[in-house]
């Protein structure tokens, strides 16, 4: 236990994710020996986060404005939009440099063993953007897990009266790995989505 | 024993730092364990997709001082596969695994009837050969049996009157016109043999029941189970009924 300050630091550190009593401590007395020009700018930046930051009304991306900077972007594709669970997946998706459509955030999955229904999450909000006929695909982008696929499986269900294309991401084998490591259910999906080499 | 294998039913899964998760297995011999997978979140984790929910697996497992750590997995039954193609069975058997985590409070301490019974469980609802609702139903009845809370269906659970009148979840089962507390569920005959038939797995009778009864089935079966885990399902909020056909 240290002097009352420290020891308060060290314990709001503690409760980050990921981030032990050791490392607490670790971080703590890092802190405490920088310089504290770069403290305040930590400070700062910990401060403006929380004030300006909010959620995009259209697609509940984290945005610093009403609306999110790919919803303000007219170039991107208004008919297709990708589902999914966290605003992190957006920054993966947007980093392949491949999707040029828009985005719908659901604020996680559905995972009844949880509490988490279809209610808590942001359908409701997806199906009123869907209402308006100009959407005309829906990529499905949950996490390949087991909660995802059954919010994949809830929203192509829900959606499916309404015309449009649902689509769901291929899941199967990683790039660079070896065969025979795969697993059972993976190398499946792999086989159920393979495709015809054109050559 | 430092490393050991068993057979067992992913129950659910924690995500624990980085990339790690914490699983909870109801396993044939050795009864509920929960043991660390490491790395299993990274795409390239070779038994990530192993260790999902409902997933029956053939595991190995090193001793640790607070929770085992999973070395080896392989898997016998991938049942989360046809059940998340089907929402209503999905959502039913996420409500089975939560209560036989629920039903079986000690870790290591063999619970070997419970564990075949939720394989047969996730077999039938995964084989879409009845009614989602009733497998979840028939499931709930015999783990409640298989734990020592078996319900009175024939005879006053007081008295063993064969003249029922009632249902009375404090009484344990059906109660006679003398016997019944306050409160008490006055359900329709049908009702009772649907409860009796999924208790004893006479599928024809509970396969030709109407809708109307098993919905009372379901509410009264659900409130029994509750009462006598003395907790809430929390899954069993978001069970789906599958549209009558």
């Amino acid at each position: 236990m240290y002097e009352g300050v420290v020891q308060n630091l060290i314990d709001e550190l503690g409760m980050l994710p990921g981030v032990g009593p050791k490392s607490a401590q670790r971080i703590a007395f890092h802190l405490l020996a920088a310089e504290p020009t770069d403290v305040k700018r930590l400070a700062h930046a910990l401060l403006e986060v929380k004030e300006k930051v909010r959620f995009c009304r259209v697609c509940g991306n984290v945005a610093a404005e009403e609306e999110c900077r790919i919803c303000r972007d007219s170039r991107r594709d208004p008919h297709v939009i990708c589902v999914v669970e966290e605003p992190k997946d957006v920054v993966a998706i947007e980093k392949t440099r491949e999707f040029r459509g828009r985005y719908h955030v659901l604020g996680g999955a559905i995972s009844p063993i949880d509490g988490v229904g279809p209610d808590d999450l942001r359908i409701r909000e997806l199906m009123t953007r869907l209402a308006d006929g100009r959407v005309t695909e829906l990529i499905l982008a949950t996490d390949p897990n087991l909660e995802g696929e059954a919010t994949a499986t809830y929203l192509a269900r829900l959606v499916k009266p309404m015309g449009l294309k649902v689509t769901r991401l291929a899941s199967g084998l990683p790039v660079g790995g070896d065969l025979e490591y795969a697993d059972e259910v993976t190398l499946g999906r792999a086989f159920e989505g393979r495709r015809l080499l054109d050559v | 024993m430092s490393l050991y294998r068993d057979e067992g039913v992913v129950l659910r899964t924690h995500k624990l730092g980085e990339a790690d998760r914490i699983i909870t297995v109801l396993t044939k011999r050795t009864g509920k364990i929960r043991g660390v997978a490491k790395g299993v979140r990274r795409t390239s984790s070779r038994f990530g997709a192993r260790l999902e929910p409902f997933t029956h697996v053939d595991l190995q497992l090193h001793t640790g001082r607070t929770l085992d750590v999973v070395t080896q997995v392989e898997t016998i039954r991938p049942y989360g596969e046809a059940l998340v193609a089907d929402y209503p069975r999905y959502t039913a058997g996420v409500a089975m695994l939560e209560t036989a985590d629920r039903l079986i409070a000690g870790e290591k301490e063999p619970a070997l009837r419970q564990f075949l019974l939720l394989v047969g469980g996730l077999r039938a609802l995964a084989a879409a050969e009845h009614e989602a609702r009733l497998v979840l139903d028939a499931y709930f009845l015999r783990s409640l049996a298989v734990a020592g809370y078996a319900p009175a269906l024939d005879a006053c659970a007081r008295c063993q009157a064969t003249s029922v009148r009632a249902f009375a979840i404090v009484a344990g089962g059906v109660v006679c016109g003398n016997c019944r507390p306050a409160g008490a569920a006055v359900p329709e005959g049908e009702t009772l043999a649907l409860m009796l038939a999924l208790l004893k797995g006479d599928w024809a009778v509970a396969d030709a029941s109407e809708a109307r009864h098993r919905t009372e089935c379901s509410g009264l079966v659900a409130a029994y189970l509750q009462w006598h885990l003395e907790h809430g399902i929390r899954s069993l909020r978001h069970v789906e009924r599958e549209p009558a056909t």
